[in-house]
């Protein structure tokens, strides 16, 4: 795989922000209700990283280390700004449905991850690519978790029906957990198992062992 | 050089240039897309009227005009109608701002914690050949953290709610914002406002509701939530809110 091409990809399974870095946690729970919502909160999402990454990288050599954590949150939290005026001026009703958590986006981890980790250190181009690549890596989590709960919560796919409804005379009875938040939590449980299990790469070896209990120390 | 950019001369630039430019591009999208965003915030409350009342079709652009719904500028104190050229355009939340325009509500009397209100208010007039079939009144109040804004839609009786719908409110994502959920904003439909000695006694009470026509279901986690959506409705069909137009529209005086 050429350079440009394993920075873009890279993100989105074998080094993926949620599922092997688990950041971005928060906002994968909150947004992912339905399909489309999350599919703008993913744009948003990627557009911020790409602009931010490619911007911080381009005065990279200019920031000042003391104040660079400052540096990188200012421009950040102006794409963020940026970002939601857009949405509100053209996707008025999208952006009331995910009301705070385009504004979240700033406090979200993966961002500031990949300026600290990627953008301070490699040219514009790379940080662009790295910024969309993650972006795609939290879009792919963001989407499965959506459909799935979209899907088994409300019978339905953007909006339209997949499974009719027993309250519409169909045969689908819906799982009410699958719209509450902690149902995020399994899917997203269940995926990272899912990744771990296919590649085995990613399985972290355990901080510490648990300690067996001997006979004598209960005695 | 590279050493240079920690001197106290770099940092300095590199802070006041960020800053500069970031305002720059912030104001410079907000400024621009004001106009956008505005147009989409009163097209989005027209919905909203629409909706309570039952005329919206999915699909086209909200027109009060189009669908018969006839904006007219209420006295609140006296309950009759003020005539103007612009009652659609009268923003009750705005006149409430300026001290010549609104006055203050006694804290007795402000339950839904809004402070002021505007002398003036906009009311929607439905109407079904000549006879009033419904009437659309402004309403707004405290719920947890946030004012929350909406409409109301009533019957001809100024008693039987038609709807409730809010277009703005800033309460906790998936608990207070339960009052737009559509299972929710249902129960509303149909309910009285006033018993029969004409006291109010619309009720949102903890847990399931009994089956009658004046209460309604709580919202499990979103209590004081729902508690102002009863309070402000108190406020707003009370008589220091709509109340005295409501006794005219119910004596079939809210014609002229």
């Amino acid at each position: 795989m050429s350079d440009a091409k394993k920075v873009l990809l890279d993100p989105v399974v074998d080094n993926n922000p949620v599922t092997l870095q688990v950041l971005g946690i928060c906002s994968a729970l909150a947004v992912t209700t339905s399909l489309l919502p999350a599919l703008m909160m993913c744009v948003a999402m990627m557009s911020v990283l790409a602009l931010s990454t490619a911007a911080i990288s381009s005065i990279r050599n200019r920031i000042p280390t003391n104040i660079r954590i400052i540096v990188q949150i200012t421009i950040i939290a102006s794409f963020v700004i940026v970002v939601d005026q857009i949405l509100r001026a053209y996707a008025y009703e999208i952006s009331k449905q995910l009301s705070v958590f385009v504004g979240l986006i700033i406090t979200n981890c993966i961002i500031l991850g990949r300026a600290e980790a990627f953008a301070m250190k490699n040219p514009v181009g790379a940080s662009f690519l790295d910024g969309i690549g993650n972006g795609l890596g939290y879009s792919a989590v963001l989407i499965v978790v959506a459909t799935t709960r979209e899907l088994f919560g409300a019978g339905t796919l953007l909006g339209y029906t997949i499974f009719e409804k027993t309250a519409d005379g169909g045969w689908y009875e819906p799982n009410g957990l699958m719209l509450l938040p902690p149902s995020a939590f399994f899917i997203i449980g269940l995926l990272i198992w899912g990744v771990r299990t296919w590649k085995k790469r990613q399985v972290e070896k355990p901080d510490y062992q648990i300690h067996e209990v001997h006979r004598t120390e209960v005695l | 050089m590279v050493d240079d950019r920690n001197s106290v001369k770099n940092t300095l630039i590199v802070a006041i240039g960020l800053s500069i430019v970031c305002s720059i591009l912030v104001a410079g999208t907000a400024v621009i897309l004001k106009p956008k965003q505005e147009q989409n915030a009163t097209d989005f409350r027209q919905r909203i009227i629409l909706e309570v009342a039952g005329l919206y079709v999915p699909g086209t652009a909200p027109d009060l005009e189009a669908a018969g719904i006839e904006a007219r500028l209420v006295d609140l104190e006296s309950g009759e109608y003020v005539e103007t050229e612009n009652a659609a355009g009268f923003d009750p939340v705005e006149a409430a701002r300026d001290p010549a325009q609104s006055i203050n509500i006694p804290a007795e009397f402000d339950i839904a914690s809004v402070r002021r209100r505007s002398a003036l208010s906009p009311v929607y007039v439905v109407r079904d050949g000549d006879a009033i079939d419904q009437i659309i009144l402004p309403v707004r109040g405290a719920g947890l953290w946030s004012t929350m804004y909406g409409y109301i839609a009533l019957d001809s009786d100024g008693n039987t709610i038609r709807g409730l719908r809010f277009y703005e409110h800033a309460e906790t994502p998936g608990l207070g914002d339960q009052v737009d959920r559509p299972e929710w904003r249902a129960q509303w439909e149909g309910k009285r406002l006033f018993s029969e000695d004409d006291e109010i006694i619309i009720e949102v009470v903890r847990g399931t509701a009994p089956e009658n026509d004046y209460q309604i279901d709580g919202l499990a986690g979103a209590t004081l939530t729902a508690r102002g959506v009863m309070n402000l409705v108190h406020y707003w069909v009370g008589g220091h809110g709509y109340g005295p137009y409501l006794e005219r529209v119910r004596g079939g005086r809210g014609d002229s």
